[in-house]
């Protein structure tokens, strides 16, 4: 009896493990195909093709001139550069609107609190496309169309609309802390800063980096403010030009390279907030 | 349903009566929200009328001063000693008058017919003769979200100008009564504590004022205007036209605006569905399957997976597209001549079995692109399901199948209702998928503006206001999508509430 549920759970298991190596292959199988392709190059010395008629390249195809030519050839690193400046000040508005928004509504009472509260989700659940076009118009009414500024404002000003996650985390440290400080004679600054900062870190963490990640997947908004002006896209949007029609045939191979380029400091920083990841998202979830 | 009989019933049955008695709820909870909303205004405009008595037996009993300020103000702060307070009211008053008569009421004056203002201008042509040029003023966009501004900025100056009346009233009766106003430095004081919500919220609600706000009012009203390529400058308001237009069946040239809207609803209804439920169902199977006692190597599986989540949405997209292309040389034609052995040219993007192809690609390659997250979500979850659960469980003689239904399950579905709804909605406005893998596409013929088979109604409302410049009309839709998202939020809330009825698992 016990040997044939041995056997059985020995027979599951190995069917499981065939199908998580199945699984997994087709999970991986583009991004391989990406790295792979990325090195490809022309063994005669011209640009590759865009497409091949094997699968994989072959060794005599595999170089670095992709990746040496994307730095040199390209906008690239003027891309990067862009989208890093951008990330970054984006990342230290929208976490301090949010913070900001979030603590006043999970920790202070006052008159306005309920209506605000309700008059923001309302105001989350248009779909954001609807507002792009009037967004252009002011920006371009403030001269800041086609600029670094009124990309940066795009992205960052309405952030204080996200702050039900924050708030959800905020609602779940006790009470009891913040009134133990005021009597002991901290105003409610002190408060905020001293007591509520360092409690929250893990979901300020989390609200860094998705708003320091935000700003290189973008592409819409990049578009629709900087138009022509490929001197101030970000990463996505040139990337994305590159697999426009015109461009495809000589820019497809800095397309998988700086694909790559992209992906790995965007990894590296998921992988690092994961579990923040996780957190954030079913504390949402619990909350509604 | 007696809770008795609730309790009783499986995990999907629970779901599907949770569902179904906040779908039935539905009527109630919007009578209750518009209540709640007509209980707002009724509130509103008792404290208005409150404000109002205030403001004139204030003016009324007030001295000379007090008086004055109603007309200057600030007058009352800097004569009682509010100095710097009352030069802030009134450089505040300054400025909405120089703004109103230099700017905005300009503006404001043709906001109600959005006519653009035009001149003819004499220009001497190139043979020494001259021609009349049309030379616009205004135009129709420029006076509607001025307009708009120039609304904004006055209902700003009232509640500015009530405040001030109130402080100089304030002023003159902490006067007769023989105490000082408080000091500047003080009221910054209270900044930082009593009024600190103050000092914390109006940079964000500027900013979401100006940047969120003002631009929505102008898409909303803008749904009401007959806003165009075809009268770029110079358009008028039309009333609901937008929304006849949308709901018409008369179809031009073969394709219908009303015929074209219906289908992308269906469709729009169909893919949210497929998509959620492919997604939380097959992830959770995977996920239970990297988890099960006896697998190893479990982080390596988890991370081959999340590897996905974490490269950038648009390169996998982007690559994706590539990758499913119709010319012979894209992988996924390599792959079926691998199995047939000739050259394949096909093309998801076929107009062939009604566009079915092609909408069962996004929503395969949709699975590709959730299952990472569900898996990820639910990991953390599956893990903390208390294991003595399972061990009374398995004590009682409960085998793996029965502790999975009962306490796996409910558990999942008791944490990730409100998710699973906020991914529906996530997927009713899913537009990078769609975008970038087919643009919406196979176009057929039968539908209008360039709409395809795959089109969502967020895909539609970018092609309406991007491509094709019918700007009128892509507001009204995302007016619609906007009353499905919040019907859906609705439910959700619902649902929320009922879910919080089960404390025993939180």
């Amino acid at each position: 009896m016990i040997k044939s549920y041995k056997l059985r759970r020995g027979l599951a298991n190995t069917f499981i493990y065939i199908l998580l190596a199945v699984l997994g292959l087709i999970w991986i199988f583009p991004l391989v195909w990406l790295i792979l392709h990325s090195f490809r190059i022309d063994p005669n010395g011209g640009t590759p093709a865009v497409n091949v008629d094997h699968l994989f390249p072959y060794l005599n195809e595999l170089g670095f001139d992709n990746y040496i030519g994307l730095f040199t050839k390209t906008d690239f690193m003027l891309w990067f550069k862009n989208t890093f400046i951008i990330a970054v000040i984006c990342c230290i508005i929208s976490t301090l609107s949010v913070l900001v928004v979030a603590y006043a509504f999970s920790r202070l009472r006052f008159k306005a609190r309920k209506p605000l509260i309700n008059v923001g989700m309302i105001m989350g659940m248009f779909p954001g496309f609807m507002t792009m076009i009037a967004l252009y118009y002011i920006l371009k009414m403030m001269s800041l169309d086609q600029t670094m500024l009124g990309l940066i404002l795009c992205y960052s000003a309405g952030s204080g609309l996200g702050y039900l996650v924050m708030k959800g985390y905020l609602d779940t440290i006790p009470h009891a802390l913040d009134e133990a400080a005021t009597i002991d004679g901290a105003n409610q600054f002190q408060v905020f800063w001293k007591i509520i900062l360092p409690m929250a870190k893990p979901m300020v963490i989390y609200q860094i980096l998705t708003s320091f990640i935000g700003p290189w997947c973008d592409f819409i908004l990049v578009r629709l403010v900087m138009m022509d002006n490929s001197d101030g896209y970000t990463v996505a949007r040139g990337l994305w030009r590159w697999t426009e029609q015109e461009y495809k045939t000589e820019f497809y191979r800095y397309f998988l390279s700086g694909s790559v380029v992209v992906s790995i400091p965007i990894t590296a920083l998921f992988l690092y907030m994961q579990k923040y990841y996780v957190e954030g998202v079913t504390a949402g979830g619990v909350k509604g | 349903m007696k809770y008795i009989d609730y309790i009783q019933l499986n995990p999907f049955e629970r779901f599907w009566y949770k569902f179904k008695e906040a779908i039935k709820n539905l009527p109630n909870t919007l009578k209750a929200f518009f209540c709640a909303i007509g209980k707002a205004i009724k509130n509103f405009v008792l404290k208005l009328a409150l404000g109002i008595k205030d403001f004139a037996v204030g003016f009324a009993q007030g001295d000379i001063i007090t008086k004055l300020s109603y007309l200057i103000m600030g007058l009352g702060n800097v004569t009682r000693g509010q100095v710097i307070k009352g030069i802030i009211f009134f450089s505040l008053e300054v400025a909405y008058i120089a703004f109103m008569v230099f700017f905005g009421g300009t503006y404001l004056g043709q906001f109600f017919t959005l006519e653009a203002q035009t001149h003819y201008e004499t220009v001497s042509g190139g043979r020494g003769g001259t021609s009349q040029t049309l030379v616009y003023d205004t135009y129709s966009n420029q006076i509607l979200i001025y307009g708009i501004l120039a609304i904004m900025a006055t209902l700003a100056f009232v509640a500015i100008y009530l405040a001030s009346t109130k402080s100089a009233r304030k002023c003159e009766q902490l006067k007769k009564a023989g105490k000082k106003p408080e000091t500047f430095v003080n009221e910054i004081k209270e900044l930082l504590d009593s009024k600190f919500h103050i000092t914390l919220l109006s940079v964000p609600v500027i900013l979401i004022c100006v940047f969120v706000l003002l631009p929505l009012i102008f898409m909303i009203l803008m749904a009401f205007t007959n806003y165009s390529d075809k009268n770029y400058f110079s358009f008028q308001w039309v009333g609901m036209a937008n929304f006849a237009e949308i709901f018409s069946g008369s179809s031009v040239g073969g394709a219908s605006m009303g015929y074209t809207f219906g289908n992308i609803v269906l469709w729009t209804l169909i893919w949210a569905v497929a998509a959620t439920f492919s997604n939380y169902i097959l992830g959770m199977v995977v996920a239970l399957m990297i988890n099960k006692k006896g697998i190893k190597l479990k982080k390596l599986w988890r991370t081959l997976f999340v590897m996905t989540i974490a490269v950038p949405q648009f390169v996998t997209l982007l690559l994706i597209a590539q990758m499913i292309g119709s010319s012979q040389d894209s992988p996924l034609n390599l792959f079926i001549s691998m199995f047939t052995g000739e050259p394949s040219q096909f093309d998801v993007l076929t107009q062939n079995y009604d566009g079915w192809i092609a909408r069962a690609t996004v929503i395969i390659i949709n699975i590709w692109i959730g299952i990472p997250y569900t898996i990820l979500m639910t990991t953390g979850i599956l893990m903390n399901i208390p294991e003595d659960l399972y061990e009374s469980a398995r004590i009682d003689g409960a085998g793996p199948v029965k502790s999975f239904t009962k306490i796996t399950l409910p558990y999942m579905l008791f944490v990730t209702t409100p998710h699973l709804i906020t991914t529906f909605i996530g997927n009713v406005n899913n537009f990078n998928v769609i975008y970038l893998l087919t643009g919406g596409g196979p176009k057929v013929n039968e539908y209008k503006y360039g709409a395809g088979k795959t089109d969502l109604l967020i895909t539609l409302l970018y092609k309406l206001s991007v491509d094709q410049q019918k700007y009128g009309l892509g507001a009204a839709i995302g007016i619609l999508v906007f009353i499905v998202c919040a019907t859906l939020s609705l439910v959700t809330f619902n649902m929320t509430k009922s879910a919080k009825d089960e404390e025993a698992f939180s």
